[in-house]
């Protein structure tokens, strides 16, 4: 399982390293170039050159914000009632567990969500224990349990508004969020 | 944290030919109308009671009669008989002829005056008669203030419901709960029959689990206002709060125990949820009760303390257990269906209210601890939060009418119903504050 895991992370994180950043600022800073310079030929930038992009920097070189990486997914969903984690989203706490154990100094707060049925008290408990599902498969995957605190909100923070089973299945849901985000 | 008054109006809609309390809406000031209480149902044997208006009371700021009318009427225990073509009422029990009550049915019969004493304040005379056998049953006087008159009604019907039934009157108790208006929580504390709330904290953050302390001078509640939930207990008398439970992880499901020193709680710090001591000041470090791998919580005392009741899914569906309040073997008591949870000690210690799952339904059920017999008291869809009055005669909890949280109440026996319904937001978690002399 472990093995399996591992796999599967390291190919998703391949898959996200396909996408080189690097290209799209390039292009952005040509076209930032100033009218001033007409001479200058619209000559492609080379990828990894010097150029440097003034304000783009930030937000793209953090993989936890770049859309095309799996670490933006921070949704887990569960099953009514179960805090079993579904196959569909072991690539996502993978990937997670695999960026935390990279960076050590960052730290998570994992917050289980439930649906609206049931006591509220159960339902918190129940969130927690989709947030300690969570937890426990990064710790597996090499997270030090000090980077990992969960917490729950149980019924108390539906994300979505309704009262059915499409509402119901948008809460029971774990969300993983990077401290100082 | 503020503090804010909420004026409410009373209304009240009788059900099953209880016309007589029409008697009552007719005198309630229209501006304070925010809480309709609705009656479904009524007691086995209903006892025909006359309460004749009190001489000087239509001049006062809050008229003491309607109150103690209405606060019969609800527990569906009484009968109310018309005194109308009485002329004049009686105020003394010289003037009374008892014949003319016989006459109406009426087995008991309440009389009273009203004087305005120099300093401004009331004294409130009440007599609660037998007119079969010409005796009293009850005299008593009260002194209030204008702001005391609705509290003096609620205690004149402690004393009938009392001398009457032989049970403790709990008319003159508090409620607690949530009120959510679009994304504000108010944790509010309001007279048992829904007068005079008070919002006693506002938050932006959702607020569960109002605990009465066994004094009625705190409340232990959950907030989420730091972005996880955190026990707090606020003093009532002057608004203090402090965090007692703030851990790593969860913190939650706040019950007192009856020495109202030490708290049950749920706390995450060591995995699971699991249940902990801890003092109410928030003192000391935590003593673990459960010891399981499984999801413990919902914690309530037994009245003598003894025991502690708890949902908990370590059989595989979530079931009420019951233990040593010092921790140890537990006992699962409920085996009927697959979910079975928030348990609530009977006033007296005999029987538990808790929630059931049935198919989709959640209902408030009562289960006898000596016989294990089972009995479903509500038939919502969405029923939950059961909370015994002081007496134990009815049980308060949260329900939805249109996807919207009202509170109701239902009593022990099933036999009686009311439905409590603030007009704006959506209510959840009541909690039936304690008897206090």
């Amino acid at each position: 399982m472990r093995r399996i895991l591992m796999g599967v992370a390291l190919a998703t994180l391949l898959a996200a390293c396909a996408s080189t950043p690097d290209e799209q600022e390039g292009a952005k800073v040509e076209e930032r170039l100033p009218a001033a310079q007409p001479t200058q030929p619209a000559k492609p930038v080379e990828p990894g050159t010097a150029t440097k992009p003034l304000d783009t920097g930030r937000v793209a070189g953090d993989p936890l914000k770049d859309p095309a990486n799996i670490l933006s997914k921070r949704s887990v969903y569960f099953d009514y009632d179960s805090s079993m984690v579904k196959d569909e989203f072991k690539p996502i706490i993978a990937a997670h567990a695999k960026y935390l154990s990279q960076n050590r100094s960052r730290r998570v707060r994992i917050e289980g969500n439930t649906d609206e049925r049931g006591s509220r008290e159960y339902n918190l408990a129940l969130g927690q224990r989709r947030a300690d599902a969570v937890k426990q498969m990064m710790q597996l995957l090499g997270a030090s349990p000090d980077q990992i605190e969960t917490i729950s909100f149980g019924e108390e923070k539906p994300k979505a508004a309704g009262h059915d089973e499409a509402a119901w299945a948008e809460n029971r849901r774990a969300d993983i969020r990077y401290q100082g985000e | 944290m503020r503090t804010q008054a909420i004026p409410y109006h009373f209304l009240m809609r009788a059900l099953q030919g209880l016309m007589p309390i029409l008697a009552a809406l007719a005198m309630t000031p229209a501006a304070r109308a925010a809480l309709t209480i609705e009656i479904i149902g009524s007691g086995a044997k209903q006892i025909p009671i006359a309460i004749v208006q009190f001489r000087a009371e239509q001049g006062l700021p809050q008229q003491i009669t309607p109150v103690i009318s209405a606060d019969l009427q609800r527990s569906g225990l009484f009968r109310m008989i018309d005194a109308g073509g009485v002329n004049p009422l009686p105020t003394e029990p010289s003037e009374i002829n008892y014949g003319t009550w016989t006459a109406r049915g009426a087995e008991a019969l309440v009389i009273g005056n009203v004087i305005t004493l120099p300093d401004g304040r009331y004294e409130v005379r009440f007599r609660l008669l037998d007119p079969l056998k010409q005796t009293q049953l009850a005299g008593l006087a009260y002194t209030a203030s204008a702001a005391q008159l609705r509290l003096t009604a609620h205690k004149i019907a402690d004393v009938i419901y009392e001398k009457l039934t032989g049970d403790v009157g709990a008319f003159s108790t508090r409620v607690t709960y949530v009120v959510k208006r679009g994304t504000r929580y108010e944790l509010q504390v309001a007279d048992a029959d829904g007068y005079n709330a008070q919002t006693v904290l506002g938050s932006n953050e959702p607020i569960i689990s109002p605990s009465w302390s066994p004094d009625g001078t705190r409340l232990a509640y959950v907030s989420f206002e730091a972005r996880k939930p955190v026990v707090y207990v606020q003093s009532l008398v002057t608004g203090q709060r402090q965090a007692v439970a703030n851990f790593r992880g969860s913190n939650s499901a706040p019950a007192w125990a009856p020495d109202g020193k030490r708290l049950a709680v749920v706390l995450t710090r060591d995995g699971n949820s699991q249940i902990y001591l801890i003092n109410a000041d928030g003192s000391g470090t935590p003593t673990r009760l459960t010891t399981s791998a499984s999801i413990d919580t919902e914690p309530n005392f037994s009245p003598d303390g003894q025991l502690i009741l708890f949902t908990s899914d370590r059989g595989g569906s979530p079931q009420i257990y019951g233990m040593p309040a010092s921790g140890g073997a537990a006992r699962r008591l409920t085996f009927e269906g697959n979910y079975n949870v928030s348990p609530r000690f009977s006033p007296d210690g005999k029987s538990f209210a808790f929630v059931q799952r049935n198919g989709g339904r959640f209902n408030i059920a009562i289960q006898d601890f000596a016989s294990r017999q089972v009995q479903v008291l509500t038939d919502g869809t969405v029923d939950e939060s059961p909370s015994f009055a002081p007496n134990g005669r009815m049980i308060l909890y949260a329900s939805t009418v249109g996807g919207r949280g009202i509170l109701a109440a239902v009593s022990s026996d099933g036999r009686v119903r009311q439905r409590l319904t603030e007009t704006a937001g959506d209510v959840r978690e009541p909690a039936w504050g304690p008897l206090v002399k």
